[in-house]
């Protein structure tokens, strides 16, 4: 390492075996494929292959092509770049690249694609399930049928119920119909004592039984654990037309395309299945005014909120770093070290205990600091917004005081006494000298920064949800829900759960971000440092 | 301070440039002093809620409002309280985030290694496309996906059920999609400071590429390696969105959503054992941030914020 080179060292490989003898070339060659990382190297493989083997006849068993294509492809590359000679970097580049390409790059595309469905709650199936579900539902007593004396059991799926039909046990539980059943076999389940039905009282009325594979038969329902009734649904789908029938009303619902059985006075029967709308989920995003106006103010305060807490965070840190860069001061480190706790804490934990302290009938700062007061930290728009701030400043500034304290002791102490000399006041050094030479170095720490915040759920999610909820918004959306939270809310909490509105959000999201990324990658010209 | 500035004509006998603190205290207060001020300032605003959440955590069966006492009651019932209740099993979210974060960061640390080794060493087609390409896919993060990853998840685990919801295998491959990317690059660059001439020497010695990688370069480039799998723990440690939607039984989340959900439901009532969990949440994570200090910032200066 001390000798110096008088020429550049060759950094190509294969430049070095060029300059080897061929013996020596010889003896590398074989030792680099020793029998030791050989013999690795087809056991590793030979895992692989196995899991994936099972793994493909499990995922044809149960027809998913679609799984099995993917394993079927990944096995034949780990094989081939494996065994094959050369193509070295992609024996080193192949694993993370599978798990990239299918979790961070197919899920990408696969939101684009959900965008273009009516996916969500009850949209979340094909047709079949969904003809099936509804006859399950909608299941009313058989007038007059006969009650089955039952038997309630626990099994592994699950309570399932034993019935005797012409002289023939019947054993079925939620998913599966009933079915001849031999004494013998019946070991793995265990009979509900009379205490157990009490105790699973609500298990056992919810349980249904389908009579047979053909859902119009109809299920098996106890209200006692005793005495089983039959259930049939009160619709009726028929095959030939496409329609369902209610029994009772006799309104005919039909599929007119819209992913639900609709009836011509507009009322649909739940669930629908899940098909493609093409651009509704965008057309909605942008003329439903009630969605539009909950996208826009959303998408102003994501901005503002990453810009704000970039600014105060950085601020405060370079104002800190500015004052305790100073060595005449003592017990430097003992600040510091208080002052970084923060960022150590973990960020969920410190929106969740900040909560508690922001409460606004029993938080601590109401009541200790303001004596009692009744003010709305969290509940109130724009102090709900201000906390926000609030918080993510505290727990955001150490970054930026380390950073800036980092920054400034890289600059040269000659320059700012060359300025004294030549007659400047401290704080035209600063402006003028030493700010514009930390925001050089800075500069990318506060795009990555503004990068982080703009989709920085945890601190927004822990301390507010995304409230106070926007009375005018036609989504479950509140005032200081950023972005990536809106997309989270619409698709997971609550009890309308809008998967294709989501995805389309996240799609905009994913534009907005682009353009923002290709405008800062044009200004710092990042990109020219890959050579 | 104040009994050296009390016989100021000593000090210019026996130094020739007298200290800035040996002046009036008006002075000392112009120069240093008003720093303290700002400092205690600061530790208040810092320090606050964690002293707060700390006596919250040592307030026998305390609510919010109880909490507010600060130290005024000490007692250890809400620690032992937080590992007897079965709806929220405790033990098991300290132990499964332990897990999870732990895999994910020696994988990700591995994987990425993998490809910083084969960026920096190896001249191929399509090795400026490739690291361009890792920096574009990285533009979009993985969080916004969360409606597909849900989706494609669930039916994976139709066919195979430990890849499926409900599994933190499938979370820990979800979170390994991120593996390439930032840390590719973090290592990248760290990589690129290693001399080739010592690849070349061992390459002459007769090593092969894969002996190089794992006996040599990995221990060179252990600091990185180290800031890379701390940053990789404390991020898919404190993820909330993911973990959320892929683990739905109590006994298999994490401490972020099993916390969160100590908190959303019945919020006021069972703040001091909330606070317990919290305590003993963060203070491993803490105490190994103060202890690794330098190697962090290092690390975060050049590359994510928070």
């Amino acid at each position: 390492m001390t000798k110096t080179a008088p020429e550049a060292p060759p950094r190509h490989s294969d430049e070095t075996k060029r300059k080897l003898s061929p013996a020596a070339q010889r003896f590398a060659n074989a030792s680099s494929t020793s029998l030791g990382s050989i013999l690795i190297k087809i056991i590793v493989i030979a895992i692989v292959d196995a899991t994936a083997v099972f793994a493909l006849f499990t995922a044809i068993g149960r027809e998913a092509w679609a799984i099995a294509s993917v394993i079927a492809v990944i096995t034949v590359l780990i094989n081939v770049v494996y065994f094959k000679k050369g193509w070295l970097p992609a024996k080193y580049l192949l694993p993370g690249t599978i798990f990239l390409l299918i979790f961070q790059v197919f899920v990408i595309g696969y939101t684009g694609y959900i965008s273009f469905t009516n996916y969500g709650s009850g949209h979340n199936s094909d047709k079949a399930d969904a003809i099936s579900a509804l006859l399950q539902s909608n299941q009313e007593r058989v007038e007059g049928s006969p009650g089955y004396p039952v038997k309630v059991y626990s099994g592994d799926d699950g309570l399932a119920m034993l019935i005797e039909r012409e002289g023939q046990q019947l054993i079925g539980d939620g998913n599966d119909a009933l079915a001849p059943v031999e004494p013998a076999s019946l070991g793995e389940y265990t009979e509900l004592t009379f205490a157990d039905l009490l105790g699973r009282q609500q298990e056992v009325t919810s349980l249904k039984v389908p009579v047979s594979d053909n859902p119009a038969d109809g299920t098996l329902r106890t209200s006692d654990g005793r005495t089983a009734y039959q259930y049939t649904s009160s619709l009726k789908y028929d095959e030939a037309a496409d329609t369902m029938t209610d029994q009772k009303t006799g309104l005919v619902f039909k599929d007119t395309g819209v992913g639900a059985f609709t009836a011509d006075d507009g009322t649909q029967l739940m669930p629908g299945w899940s098909i493609n709308v093409g651009f509704d989920n965008f057309a909605r995003a942008f003329t439903d005014s009630s969605i539009r106006g909950a996208l826009l103010s959303v998408s102003v305060w994501t901005f503002a909120f990453a810009l704000l807490s970039v600014a105060s965070t950085f601020f405060l840190g370079l104002f800190l770093a500015i004052v305790f860069n100073d060595i005449r001061m003592k017990g430097r480190k003992i600040y510091r070290v208080i002052s970084i706790l923060p960022y150590a804490f973990p960020a969920f934990l410190g929106g969740l205990v900040w909560a508690g302290m922001l409460n606004k009938d029993f938080g601590f700062v109401n009541q200790v600091l303001f004596g009692g007061a009744d003010i709305p930290w969290l509940t109130d728009p724009w102090l709900a917004k201000f906390s926000v701030l609030w918080v993510n400043l505290w727990l955001g500034f150490p970054y930026m005081f380390l950073v800036c304290t980092g920054a400034l002791q890289s600059i040269p102490q000659e320059l700012s006494e060359a300025a004294t000399i030549d007659g400047a006041r401290p704080f035209q050094i600063f402006r003028l000298i030493k700010l514009p030479l930390l925001l050089v170095s800075v500069a990318p720490l506060l795009i990555s920064s503004f990068a982080f915040n703009f989709n920085n759920f945890n601190v927004i999610y822990m301390l507010t949800e995304g409230g106070p909820r926007l009375e005018d918004a036609g989504l479950n959306v509140g005032a200081t829900d950023i972005l990536i939270s809106m997309v989270y809310k619409v698709a997971f909490v609550g009890s309308q759960r809008d998967y294709g509105l989501a995805s389309a959000f996240s799609i905009i999201i994913f534009v907005i971000v682009a353009i923002i990324s290709i405008i800062s990658f044009k200004q710092t010209k990042a990109l020219e440092e890959l050579n | 301070m104040s009994t050296e500035t009390s016989n100021p004509e000593t000090a210019p006998t026996f130094r020739p440039f007298p200290h800035p603190d040996r002046r009036s205290f008006g002075k000392w207060f112009a120069t240093t002093g008003w720093r303290h001020l700002i400092g205690v300032a600061l530790c208040v605003y810092s320090a606050f809620p964690l002293l707060y959440v700390l006596s919250a955590s040592l307030n026998p069966n305390g609510t919010l409002l109880s909490s507010n006492g600060f130290f005024s009651t000490i007692g250890f019932q809400s620690f032992i309280d937080l590992f007897q209740n079965e709806q929220r099993p405790y033990g098991a979210w300290f132990a499964n985030t332990l897990i999870i974060g732990l895999t994910t960061a020696a994988a990700s640390v591995f994987l990425g290694a993998l490809a910083a080794y084969s960026f920096s060493r190896m001249r191929f087609t399509g090795r400026r496309v490739g690291l361009v390409s890792l920096l574009i896919v990285q533009i979009f993060p993985q969080l916004l996906a969360v409606v597909a990853i849900f989706i494609l998840l669930t039916s994976l685990g139709d066919v195979f059920p430990a890849l499926g919801i409900d599994n933190q295998i499938a979370l820990i491959m979800v979170y390994l999609g991120g593996a390439l990317g930032v840390n590719t690059y973090l290592m990248y660059g760290f990589f690129n400071t290693i001399p080739v001439e010592i690849d070349e020497a061992a390459k002459i010695d007769g090593a092969g590429h894969a002996r190089i990688f794992f006996t040599m370069i990995l221990r060179l480039v252990s600091p990185i390696l180290a800031v890379v799998g701390l940053l990789t723990f404390i991020s898919s440690t404190s993820d909330f969105v993911l973990a959320s939607v892929v683990l739905v039984s109590p006994e298999n989340q994490t401490l972020a959503v099993g916390l969160y959900s100590y908190v959303s439901e019945e919020f006021t009532s069972n703040w001091s054992v909330f606070a317990a969990g919290a305590v003993l949440a963060a203070i491993p994570v803490m105490a190994l941030f103060l202890f690794l200090q330098k190697y962090i910032v290092g690390g975060l200066t050049a590359g994510a914020g928070k």
